[in-house]
């Protein structure tokens, strides 16, 4: 038993300081050397990282690029909102735009987010529903590819329309804003923000970790074994559109309670938070980090947001030009994302030993005839040749 | 109980292009049947007809079950197992994993949340006889043509399939490794309903217990391989083309 423990230990060693680094860097140090303000600004990169690791799950894992996790964000981050503007209004209150644009009666729909336990849930199980209702339909129909992104695109772009045309309740264009507390607490206060940001951090500790768990599982390979050929697996006894709809489902989840952060922590949910733009803006930071890994997706995505922030203060009109060529460099020269460069850097290593334990060989003639069957083949052709060419 | 996979006037069409033309043939337990024909005879779309992927009429029947009008998904997992012209394994996956997956359609979906603790034994056992066990940590991807239809074989082995369908087992192989094949096939066989689409007559005139002859999707003849290559109208069909390719 001990002995495969220790066996174990290298495979996850690297996960496990990834984890644990990043815990000491958000739990420690970040609050310890960053201002009020700065903090506040990397609680809400936060919130986008947490979308960023349910993209990973959904696209780098299972294949699905979905542009349209607004939506999902959106959901989560409307239910809060409804919640603290309710709360900001006491009890049995009217939230302020109804009384401005209104009749000042609050609609049936909103009144069970009065309660905190309801919004708790409604910000996960909200946004899981629509997505599971969406993801039957999708992939039983076997849509995926081009068509599952344009249709997932096509949905955010719709779902902000929606939100647009219902001024009265839903805030409209403007959406939902200033909120005054978060379950009883006073969201003007600086140590409240650091809590936000500290709730923020767990949250994308632990969401981390439930992918950590994912990947390693069996469901995780099946997950990739659906990504890389959905019929095979098919003809194995399993129903893919299932194991893609997990990934989907789980993907909304973390988008819907990531939007539910954001809300107290930023103060506003509107249109231009969930609709096409911030969309693509989710997916792109997940493409820059490397969508495949664990930690990929967070890093780009935090790096992403903190560059929009940082060019545009101080060039306000040069951040979207910036973002459409990091995007196309990426995506042409490196598609697995900035990730696959430490993969690129282990074949390096790897193609230097080989050539040291080659030269070792020269100078060992003997040796080399003996092993030189034993190396395993080649990835490519260079083995299907060799078998075609000793059979005719 | 011995196993039999029963086809009667199984018919696919599409748009009106007629496939697979009413064919009727049963295949035993035990048996190594070997489906030839010219290119465009119908094979591969049969397959695809038993499998659930192409919509088929007519009956196909493994021991009491209906297969048509099955998913796929649900025929496979009935126990009928597919290969493809191509080699289809989980290029990124290790062989280990490759296998695992195949062994586990039937488990609960909360077992699935958890890693691989052990190797099952259907998979050790599978990695043995198709020959990769010293291959397990290497992804399927790096493995040579062979051994990635060796290793398709060895995840309908674990998948518990007792109707195996090979489309083109042994295209690309040296001979060395068409014969390992082979002798592969007739020692999973003996326990199985084997199928093997094939274009090589060596191997065929090799391995095969029984032959059925396909021509523009219906069937021309069958029986034994000495049965077969004396049927003229085999001789026609296949020297007639050998005349206009050579």
């Amino acid at each position: 038993m001990t002995s495969s423990v220790i066996a174990k230990l290298p495979r996850n060693y690297g996960a496990v300081c990834g984890f644990l680094l990043g815990a000491v860097v958000l739990l420690v140090v970040a609050p310890a050397v960053l201002s009020d303000f700065r903090l506040s600004l990397l609680g809400r990169f936060i919130c986008v990282a947490i979308v960023a690791v349910g993209i990973g799950l959904a696209w780098g894992r299972g294949g699905m690029l979905t542009l349209g996790q607004g939506v999902f964000f959106g959901l989560g981050g409307y239910v809060m909102a409804f919640h603290l503007k309710l709360a900001d209004a006491g009890p049995s209150g009217v939230p302020d735009f109804m009384l401005l644009y209104g009749s000042g009666q609050v609609p049936v729909w909103w009144e069970p987010f009065r309660f905190p336990a309801v919004t708790l849930l409604g910000i996960v199980l909200i946004p899981s529903l629509v997505a599971f209702g969406l993801g039957i339909a999708i992939f039983r129909r076997r849509v995926r590819g081009a068509y599952f992104a344009i249709l997932s695109q096509a949905l955010a772009a719709a779902f902000a329309i929606l939100l647009i045309g219902q001024q009265v309740t839903l805030g409209g264009f403007n959406g939902l804003n200033g909120f005054r507390s978060f379950f009883g607490f006073n969201l003007y206060d600086p140590v409240n923000k650091r809590m936000l940001f500290y709730i923020a951090a767990i949250t994308l500790l632990v969401m981390l970790a439930v992918m950590w768990q994912l990947y390693r599982s069996r469901y995780g390979e099946l997950l990739i074994a659906v990504r890389d050929q959905e019929e095979r697996v098919r003809f194995l006894g399993y129903d893919p559109a299932n194991i893609k709809l997990v990934a989907y489902v789980l993907a909304a989840a973390m988008a819907g309670i990531a939007g539910a952060l954001f809300v107290p922590s930023v103060g506003i949910i509107s249109p231009a938070n969930v609709g096409v733009v911030p969309s693509i803006a989710f997916v792109i930071g997940v493409a820059i980090g490397g969508r495949a890994t664990l930690f990929g997706p967070v890093l780009g995505a935090i790096a992403v947001a903190w560059a929009q922030t940082a060019l545009s203060e101080s060039f306000p009109s040069f951040w979207s030009y910036f973002q459409g060529a990091l995007f196309v460099l990426v995506i042409a020269f490196l598609p697995g994302g900035l990730a696959a460069l430490v993969g690129r850097a282990n074949v390096l290593r790897d193609a230097v030993q080989r050539r040291l334990r080659v030269g070792a060989r020269v100078a060992s003639p003997s040796v080399a005839s003996d092993t030189g069957n034993l190396v395993p083949p080649e990835p490519g052709l260079s083995g299907i040749r060799a078998g075609s060419e000793t059979g005719q | 109980m011995t196993d039999y996979l029963e086809l009667s006037d199984v018919r696919v069409a599409f748009d009106g292009f007629v496939a697979v033309d009413g064919v009727s043939m049963t295949v035993l337990q035990g048996d190594l049947r070997f489906l030839i024909g010219p290119n465009g005879a119908g094979k591969t779309t049969l397959v695809d007809a038993i499998t659930g992927l192409a919509a088929a009429t007519g009956s196909v029947r493994f021991g009491r079950t209906e297969l048509v009008g099955k998913k796929v998904h649900q025929i496979a997992r009935l126990g009928v197992g597919r290969t493809f012209q191509t080699a289809s394994v989980f290029e990124e996956l290790t062989v280990l994993q490759n296998l695992d997956i195949a062994a586990g359609a039937g488990r609960r979906p909360l077992s699935l949340l958890r890693r691989r603790r052990s190797v099952p034994p259907e998979v050790e056992q599978a990695m043995e006889t198709v020959g990769l066990a010293g291959l397990r940590d290497k992804p399927a991807g790096v493995l040579a043509h062979g051994q990635k239809q060796w290793l398709e074989i060895g995840m309908l082995l674990v998948q518990d399939a007792r109707v195996l369908l090979l489309d083109e087992p042994v295209a690309g192989m040296s001979a060395d490794e068409r014969t390992q094949t082979g002798e592969l096939l007739r020692r999973i066989g003996a326990q199985r309903t084997v199928v093997v689409v094939e274009h090589d007559m060596d191997f065929m005139r090799s391995f095969a217990t029984s032959v059925t002859v396909l021509h523009a999707g219906k069937v021309l003849s069958g029986g034994t391989v000495a049965q077969v290559q004396a049927d003229p109208r085999v001789q026609e069909v296949y020297l007639g083309r050998a005349e206009v390719t050579s």
